[in-house]
């Protein structure tokens, strides 16, 4: 028997996530285009975008041990360079790269100080935070006709509602909002495979053993400053395509670096299990879809029900959704597996 | 240049007004085992803290293979072969102690190198049994052990043991010794220990702290005879 995180281990049950993913990926393409109405189409599009959004900070958070409470900013910038980007250069390909390349830079940027400055985990926490607001004043305070790059104006309040539709690539033709809806699904898949694959990495497990024990793994001879910086830019760039793949569902708005915005990605990835990648985009479209009925409803205030949610899920189920399904099935298989215990602690890590 | 691997120069440390290490001169040859002995507060465990670059010295060089290390960051003195078991068992402990072992085999690029140094080094510290035990759940001798056995596996020229034999039983401090000294025929080792009875077990040479400074050196059996050690260690009551 190999130990849960051995790398044919990880390989095998990554595999085997990857394959599961890909298969619903591809039905949900197929069926739903067909299926669902149009109004269904672009809010499952809204939701998988939000899904990407809570993969980066899963990873960054749960197998990092990073807990940026500004993640958000690094949505809103990957958005807002999206649009200006667009804008000034009339093609969205070029304008798709520097979704995810400005807050990937930004992030190094603000990593460098907060790792290498041997910044501990509240401070890190309250500084992204703080980033973030700063962000969301600022944007929100760029109302007036001066406020533009290039061409594109930066619109304060309002955002900018003529963000450019994404085209297939050098072409100028906007993609459907069943093709927007392929897109946002692959890249959801992508991302996700993409971050099974990293972890099953000598990077992504020497990121793990940063989380676990940095002064070890420091004596062992890895710098985790690089590590953590490098798990950060990667985590941004995703959470800037997560931006990009928002701006075409719905529109570029100051909201995207709000607070409600950063904290709902931290109660999806609390939802759905901190240290597991499929638990927070599962809670992610859970919780999108209860507040969107709630909201229609009109009864109570969704922030309200999302609050209690999360208090619930802290005191009753700490570990969250996919760990505790995890350790039912293990707990219900173990009379037939003397491998139950092993099964539940790969999925809970 | 002196044929030493590690030389200690004038090295001193300084919290606020407390003197932790005040000038400390000290040198290692290749393929030596020494112990470092002294009471609580001399110093031991600041020093070694210092060489791994946990501490940067207020003053003085540490001079590991000629290079002066002395406030380098611990990676890199990691990565210029200084292993350090600790003092309290540092470990990953929400993994099993095969992915402990896999992570501190950082050099080894091919998985299965990796997996056949993994099972060398689990049976030449015979913890084969704890494979699949996860570290936060194991009693603190496993702990010593699988930490040592880290150290083992990372291959460093120069290994750092901190009280390796605390919280050990009988049998597995006899283990212990004998790895120990294996391990001494490939590498170079510096014990830092307060169990005497273990000390003489594994050293030949001994050096005692006390006070941040180096109170004397030499062979086990004269250091252990001498009366101001004995006094330092004992009391002087204990010690006439």
């Amino acid at each position: 028997m190999n130990s849960p995180l051995t790398l044919p281990a990880i390989c095998r049950s990554a595999r085997a996530h990857v394959a599961l993913a890909a298969i619903a990926t591809i039905a949900a393409i197929v069926i739903l285009p067909q299926a669902a109405p149009l109004y269904t189409l672009i809010n499952v599009t809204l939701y998988l975008s939000m899904g990407v959004f809570a993969l980066s900070l899963a990873l960054l958070w749960g197998y990092g041990g990073i807990l940026c409470f500004g993640q958000s900013a690094f949505f809103g910038l990957g958005a807002y360079a999206y649009a200006i980007a667009a804008i000034n250069f009339g093609d969205t390909t070029l304008a798709a790269a520097m979704a995810m390349l400005v807050p990937a830079i930004f992030a190094a940027g603000l990593g460098y100080f907060l790792f290498y400055g041997r910044l501990n985990d509240v401070y890190l926490g309250v500084i992204t935070l703080t980033v973030t607001l700063i962000l969301f004043k600022l944007i929100n305070s760029t109302g007036g006709d001066a406020w533009r790059i290039g061409t594109a104006r930066l619109g304060g309040f309002n955002g900018i509602p003529n963000t450019p539709l994404l085209t297939l690539p050098f072409s100028r033709v906007p993609l459907t909002p069943a093709q927007m809806f392929s897109l946002a699904a692959i890249a959801l898949f992508g991302v996700y495979t993409f971050s099974k694959g990293l972890l099953a990495t000598r990077f992504g497990r020497a990121v793990i053993a940063v989380r676990e024990n940095e002064m070890r793994a420091e004596l062992l001879g890895y710098n985790a400053r690089r590590l953590k910086l490098s798990i950060f830019v990667i985590s941004a760039a995703i959470a800037g395509l997560a931006g990009l793949l928002f701006a075409n569902s719905v529109f570029v708005s100051p909201t995207m670096f709000s607070l409600s915005m950063a904290a709902q990605v931290l109660i999806w990835v609390v939802v759905g299990g901190l240290g597991t990648l499929f638990g927070p985009v599962a809670a992610c479209f859970a919780l999108q879809m209860g507040t969107t009925a709630l909201g229609k409803l009109g009864i109570v205030d969704p922030n309200i029900v999302l609050g209690v949610v999360l208090i619930v899920f802290v005191v009753f189920v700490p570990g969250g959704i996919q760990p505790a399904l995890a350790n039912l099935l293990a707990r219900l298989s173990a009379s037939r597996s003397p491998a139950g215990d092993g099964v539940a602690r790969e999925v809970t890590r | 240049m002196s044929g030493n691997l590690l030389e200690a120069q004038g090295v001193a440390m300084h919290f606020g007004g407390v003197k932790a290490l005040d000038g400390i001169d000290f040198t290692l040859k290749k393929g030596e085992l020494r112990c470092l002995i002294g009471p609580n507060g001399a110093g031991k465990t600041t020093f070694f803290r210092c060489l791994t670059g946990t501490h940067k010295p207020t003053h003085g060089r540490i001079l590991f293979r000629g290079e002066d290390i002395a406030g380098r960051e611990r990676h890199e003195i990691a990565r210029a072969g200084m292993g350090v078991k600790t003092q309290v068992p540092s470990l990953f402990d929400g993994l099993s102690v095969h992915e402990n072992l896999w992570l501190a085999l950082r050099t080894v690029r091919s998985s299965r190198d990796r997996e056949t140094k993994i099972d060398e080094v689990m049976e030449r510290v015979g913890i084969g049994a704890l494979r699949h035990g996860i570290l936060g759940r194991m009693a603190h001798g496993q702990r010593q052990l699988v930490e040592l056995a880290m150290v083992v596996a990372s291959d460093p020229e120069l290994v750092l043991l901190d009280e390796p034999a605390a919280g050990m039983t009988d049998g597995e401090v006899e283990r212990l010794a004998s790895i120990i000294r294996d391990l001494n025929r490939s590498h170079t080792v510096v014990v830092v220990e307060h169990d005497m009875q273990f000390i003489r077990m594994i050293a030949d040479f001994v050096t005692v702290f006390h006070q941040g400074r180096i109170l004397v050196e030499g062979p086990v059996g004269e250091v252990l005879a001498n009366p101001v050690v004995r006094d330092v260690y004992l009391g002087k009551k204990h010690a006439a």
